[in-house]
């Protein structure tokens, strides 16, 4: 009876959104009398940070710093049409959406400035710090404070704009299944390492190396968080979480988390996480959805280094030590 | 995390102001402190608290309900049945045209999956509520129950849902969906080495921190305002709209902070019997899942069987590939008929196959209603194919790794379901993988693009 190490490697691609349904998002934007920017949306932020993407988004596309930017979503009596936060779609479908909303609210920001500084708008670019100025001649500029005072109170105009991104629905031919489920798609591969006790069965995941291709990575610490996260979530499916231990059969279905199991502190793997970035041509700046897929790539990569580690294959999931067991116990039954 | 910019920097802008740039979540100092508000932060006067009674059985028929002692109860406001129900039965993709319409917001002659929703109890406290429930009594006739895919897509097996009228669900191209590529026998007949296996999952929970809910409010103008955790607003507010046949003016659904999604805060179950409530009550209502519920009544990711059939070449190639997946979708659809069209479109994989067979079937059984969850129709199929790539490589003798850059799809090609291939990256996820790991593969393989070169 030992400890045997083995490890395993994966690799998998995930498509974005849900075209098989229809997919629209749509975005309002405007700015307040004194240059703040309103992002109107009915999209959901379910932890993963959805505000503060939209945010970013919206910032990067008018020319000011992500904190003048407020996030008004969810509230169907003022936010325009999500299809929902779902399919890995949060961010490329609204955050298209804002964009589209932002770039028009921006040309009208533009052309109050162009009538303040008797120029073209075209002739004008943003700094990024809130204040926009001709092109080749920065000293020649105006805060976007006063342009939006100035909108407000004197030239009568709305810095706003409507953004919608729709992708039409694909309808799978009946035949041959041709159909776009899809937009871009993300990509990863995994290699895991394991400890597996042949007495007991039990399975450690030691290492983890997560390489993820996401797109654009919008805000490099939240895709950390969700990349990490996610991670921590494939080794959960893969060695531990089932409502239903011994499906088909209904019987001994967890309640709680004392019954529904999940690694703890003391089963954290060692993780680590590599991004690279193959800009979409179609996301907000270039992203994917990466949200889904970095869930995925560890549960085969830890059945493969099971076995690589014991020489049994568990092909049903969860990967218990009593499947490890059982597995063990007919081979050496041979 | 490392960020590899070497990797694509010709293809992109780098040095934006905002975008890339890691700034702090302008909402994290109040997740953090506590401060932030989620629905159930929403407590009104008079606000009453709705408890379900869930179906003991697996499968019955229900000969009666009396609910003349919950009636009566101390604190019991108000018991709804099936028969309150506007527009009972439903299903959620109806609104995109995914029918038929196949479950009941309560139990209307027939229970399908224990657990099921059968009478619903509001009252001026949980406690009173769940007294009252406990008071009603419903007359069950035992039916018998499948729980196995295969078991119920024999013939004679117990009929699941009539709604549907056979344990499948009916798809335009018939009993599964499929995908056909190439000439996928000709591909078997070429292979050097053939290999079937099988792969099974059992349903998984989401586990989010906060459970399922709303808060329903009445504004005294015949409008409702609902706080809810839904993943999901206007597709909530509609199928509502449908259920409660109310005109979609008459809702406001106020969301967007939500302590976990997964994919199981899309389902519409706790808003319309919650409307409803307040609607026939006049007084706030107040929907929230236990934990257990949360666990055992909510949709679960689906339990899927996988069988994989290969053809190999010595030399690495996959010739043939044929997947038959099974979606359990437990009694009813919700979103199961999408997840297993979602998988067909899936398989083969990241790899590039001149004959794929694909048919993926919604099956539906006696158990709790799976639907969407964080990677449905991909995650358990992934496993599945990423586990059988591995026994490939090594029935031909192939170092695993290398055995995926042979048939790793790059820019240009054909996909199963006729879709060219863009923006492929695999091929620089394996060769940095190979790196990070220290895991070797031959020069070739790293020098190889997902760019076609000439393509």
């Amino acid at each position: 009876m030992a400890i045997r190490r083995g490890r395993g490697v994966a690799a998998i691609n995930y498509p974005t959104g849900m075209n098989l349904g229809g997919d629209p998002t749509q975005a309002l934007v405007h700015s307040t009398p004194t240059g703040n920017f309103m992002v109107t949306l009915s999209s959901v932020d379910l932890g993963q940070g959805m505000k503060q993407i939209m945010a970013q988004i919206c910032a990067e596309t008018i020319g000011v710093p992500t904190d003048r930017v407020i996030i008004d979503t969810a509230d169907t009596d003022t936010g325009p049409h999500c299809m929902g936060t779902f399919a890995s779609r949060g961010t490329h479908r609204a955050g298209n959406a804002v964009i589209q909303a932002a770039k028009e609210a921006r040309q009208v920001m533009l052309e109050v400035a162009a009538e303040e500084l008797e120029v073209n708008a075209s002739d004008l670019e943003t700094d990024g710090q809130g204040n926009i100025q001709v092109k080749g001649a920065p000293q020649k500029s105006i805060s976007i404070f006063d342009v939006a005072l100035s909108a407000h109170f004197k030239r009568g105009r709305s810095i706003s704009g409507r953004g919608m991104f729709l992708i039409p629905r694909s309808y799978p031919e009946k035949e041959t299944g041709a159909m776009k489920p899809s937009t871009c798609y993300a990509h990863a591969c995994t290699v895991a390492e394991v400890e597996v006790d042949d007495e007991t069965g039990e399975v450690r995941v030691l290492k983890v190396k997560n390489v993820f291709e996401i797109g654009r990575a919008l805000n490099p610490k939240m895709v950390e968080q969700q990349l990490v996260g996610g991670s921590w979530m494939g080794i959960s499916h893969a060695l531990y979480e089932t409502t239903e231990p011994y499906y088909p059969n209904r019987d001994h279905g967890g309640t709680d988390f004392n019954q529904y199991l999940m690694p703890g502190p003391g089963d954290l793997a060692q993780t680590e996480i590599i991004v690279l970035e193959r800009p979409s041509a179609d996301g907000p700046f270039g992203a994917k959805g990466p949200g889904e897929m970095c869930a995925n790539p560890q549960i085969p990569a830890l059945a493969n280094a099971v076995f690589d580690a014991v020489g049994v294959r568990i092909d049903a999931l969860p990967i218990t030590p009593e499947r490890v067991l059982r597995a063990l116990k007919a081979q050496a039954a041979g | 995390m490392e960020m590899r910019k070497d990797y694509f920097a010709d293809v992109r802008q780098d040095g934006l102001h905002e975008i890339g740039q890691a700034r702090p979540r302008l909402d994290s100092p109040g997740h953090v402190t506590g401060k932030t508000a989620y629905f159930a932060d929403r407590n009104f006067p008079g606000m009453l608290h709705l408890k379900m009674v869930r179906s003991p059985h697996h499968h019955a028929r229900i000969r009666s309900i009396d609910t003349s002692e919950a009636d009566k109860h101390p604190g019991v406001v108000r018991v709804l049945t099936a028969k309150d129900v506007p527009h009972n039965v439903y299903t959620i993709l109806i609104l995109i045209q995914v029918g038929p319409e196949d479950e009941t917001v309560l139990a209307d002659g027939k229970v399908r999956w224990k657990g099921e929703a059968v009478v619903a109890v509001l009252a001026e406290t949980e406690r009173a509520a769940q007294e009252g429930a406990a008071k009603v009594k419903v007359d069950y006739e035992f039916l018998p129950a499948v729980f196995d895919m295969e078991e119920a897509l024999k013939p004679g097996a117990p009929l699941v849902n009539e709604y549907h009228g056979q344990n499948y669900y009916l798809y335009d191209s018939g009993e599964c969906r499929k995908v056909r590529f190439g000439d996928v026998d000709a591909g078997f007949a070429q292979a050097d080495h053939i290999l079937e296996q099988s792969y099974q999952s059992s349903p998984i929970e989401h586990a989010p921190t906060e459970t399922t809910g709303c808060v329903v409010a009445p504004e005294g103008n015949d409008r409702f305002t609902c706080y809810t955790n839904t993943q999901a607003m206007f597709f909530t507010l509609d199928n509502t709209s449908i259920i409660l046949q109310m005109p979609g003016s008459k809702l406001h659904f106020v969301g967007g902070t939500v302590g976990g999604g997964f994919g199981g805060k899309v389902d519409v179950i706790v808003e319309p019997i919650a409307i409803l409530g307040a609607k026939l009550t006049g007084r706030p209502v107040s929907f929230v899942y236990t934990r257990e519920e949360e666990m055992q009544i909510s949709s679960p990711r689906a339990a899927e069987m996988v069988v994989i059939k290969d053809g190999v070449m010595k030399d690495g190639r996959i010739v043939a590939r044929k997947v038959t997946g099974y979606t359990d979708a437990g009694a009813y659809s919700r979103h199961s008929p999408y997840g297993t069209q979602k998988g067909a479109a899936h398989y083969p994989g990241p790899y590039t196959i001149p004959n794929v067979w694909i048919d993926t079937y919604c099956v539906y059984t006696n158990r709790t209603p799976s639907s969407a969850m964080r990677g449905f129709g991909v995650t358990i199929g992934d496993f599945a194919l990423e586990v059988q790539m591995d026994k490939l490589a090594r029935l031909i003798g192939m170092d695993p790794l290398e055995f995926r850059f042979i048939n790793a799809y790059r820019d240009g090609d054909m996909k199963a379901h006729r879709q060219p291939t863009e923006g492929a990256a695999l091929i620089e996820c394996m060769q940095e993988a190979s790196r990070v790991a220290n895991w070797p593969v031959a020069g070739k393989y790293m020098a190889m693009s997902s760019y076609k070169k000439g393509a």
